[in-house]
């Protein structure tokens, strides 16, 4: 009997999905050897169909997406409970990413936002707001419930592994496969929990060829705003990399494009929180001593929370942002 | 909430990252001279204020500090010669980022103190606990 397989997309872009039908002709040998038993994008699952298996008898769950409402999180415990093992499978899973941008703000904000201030709504549909259960003619309708904070996955069931990347690099992901296939048709023994796949144990800077000088920063700028020498480390230039609080494993892609790394590879090997790094990183290139010019440097980065959790706020250590003091009193 | 706890009885507990050169030799001075200082600073003892990485201080916030003091040795004098210039910037960075996370910066200070200033720790901290009873306790949103 072939070993099954499962793929599933909770909050996430789909980008994931793409990256895996990416692998080209390896998707052959995925689809060869392992028995597809649930995955919604590409073919027709129901959700029925996984409720009905015996726990334990999904071999491999790839889950993409991070927690944002109900119904992801009950997928995540439903597959947890199927899955012998369970892989968070990209940067949203993992670390939350692009949707944990959504912890800048909460629930009601969110709400009012959409559903009170967005210019596109008609005046008609303002202030209407969705509720988990309506009841119509032909009978209840139900969805999902908005969850306040976004979580990654392992912060609501247990995780054996992780793919790092926004998304993963198809190398990264042919590599993996071919571990995994190799693992199971030789009997080989499973890396050990916990273990982060596809991906380097350095950090981008160490996988980075350009040539670096001592850093004095003045002035740190945004790509927009300067044309930057394609060979020399562009933290010397100004432009935030985050290739210092970054973990290897993309082959430093984005700075072969001459843009700085942006950290969707998550925080490197020890490294609890992505922001805390690069607040590390930069503090060592800013060149002054005064604490009111540290502090108009530092004021040239713009948004850098934003900037350095992009990809990391659910899995940092705060998890989001605080309520403001002041709004309390 | 915090007011509540502000009247039942609520100590603050300040989490104090001292370098062993300067402060952690000021706050003994301190003890020694039998100088009141605050008694909700818990002092963990580092080789230079520049080895207090920041993650350090998010995660004493996270686990339950309400203020975190940083004390290293006065500039020019630090026995790596330049680890405090370095936590001065982290330090400025991170009041910042604090600010930006909805944190109150004045939760986090730092001080230059040396071997001899027993007076100024215990000033300082007794000081710096009155400002955080002022903020109240520290809470995080889930
Ligand atoms: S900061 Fe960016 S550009 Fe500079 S060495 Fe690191 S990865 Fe390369
Ligand atoms: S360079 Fe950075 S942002 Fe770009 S793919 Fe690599 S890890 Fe992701
Ligand atoms: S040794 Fe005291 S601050 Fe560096």
């Amino acid at each position: 009997m072939k070993p099954k397989l499962a793929l599933y997309w909770a909050s996430s872009c789909g980008g994931c999905e793409i990256a895996v039908v990416d692998i080209e002709a390896k998707i052959l040998d995925v689809a060869d050897f392992f028995d597809i038993v649930f995955w919604p994008c590409i073919m027709d699952f129901k959700y029925k169909d996984v409720e009905a298996m015996p726990d334990g008898d999904i071999t491999l769950t790839l889950f993409n997406g991070a927690i944002r409402t109900s119904e992801n999180e009950y997928l995540a415990k439903l597959l947890r409970a199927k899955s012998k093992v369970m892989v968070a499978f990209g940067s949203c899973a993992y670390e939350g990413c692009i949707p944990a941008l959504a912890n800048f703000y909460d629930k009601k904000k969110i709400f009012e936002c959409n559903y009170i201030n967005s210019p596109s709504l008609q005046e008609s549909s303002k202030n209407v707001f969705p509720q988990t259960h309506t009841q119509m003619p032909e009978g209840e309708i139900e969805i999902p419930e908005f969850w306040n904070t976004v979580k990654s996955l392992d912060q609501v069931v247990d995780v054996d592994y992780y793919v790092p990347g926004c998304p993963p690099q198809s190398t990264q992901i042919i590599a993996v496969v071919e571990a995994v296939i190799d693992i199971l048709k030789n009997g080989k023994p499973l890396p050990p929990k916990g273990t982060i796949l596809g991906a380097g144990e350095k950090t981008i800077c160490e996988e980075c060829t350009r040539e670096r000088k001592e850093k004095k920063i003045k002035k740190f700028y945004r790509p927009q705003e300067i044309i930057p020498n394609p060979d020399e480390c562009l933290l010397d230039q100004g432009i935030v990399c985050m290739g210092p609080a970054t973990r290897s494993g993309c082959d430093a892609l984005c700075i072969k494009a001459n843009m700085g790394c942006r950290g969707c590879y998550g925080p490197p090997p020890n490294v609890l929180d992505q922001g805390a790094k690069m607040v590390s990183a930069l503090s060592s290139v800013i060149d002054s001593t005064d604490p009111k010019e540290v502090r108009d440097i530092i004021k040239t980065i713009a948004d850098p929370l934003g900037t350095f959790y992009r990809f990391s706020m659910a899995h940092s250590i705060f998890h989001r942002v605080q309520k403001m003091e002041e709004e309390e009193k | 909430m915090s007011e509540e706890k502000k009247q039942n009885g609520w100590n603050p507990k300040i989490a104090a990252f001292l370098c062993n050169w300067c402060t952690y030799t000021g706050a003994d001075l301190a003890g020694v001279s039998r100088l009141k200082s605050s008694p909700c600073v818990r002092i963990i003892r580092v080789m230079c204020s520049g080895r207090v990485d920041p993650s350090f201080i998010l995660k004493a916030f996270k686990k339950g500090a309400d203020g975190i003091f940083i004390g290293g040795c006065h500039i020019g004098d630090c026995h790596y010669s330049e680890g405090n210039y370095k936590t001065l910037r982290r330090i400025e960075f991170l009041k910042i980022f604090l600010e930006d996370f909805g944190i109150d910066p004045k939760r986090l200070r730092l001080e230059w103190i040396s071997a001899s200033e027993g007076d100024k720790y215990a000033a300082t901290t007794l000081d710096f606990e009155k400002q955080i009873r002022e903020l109240g306790p520290l809470t995080f949103m889930n």
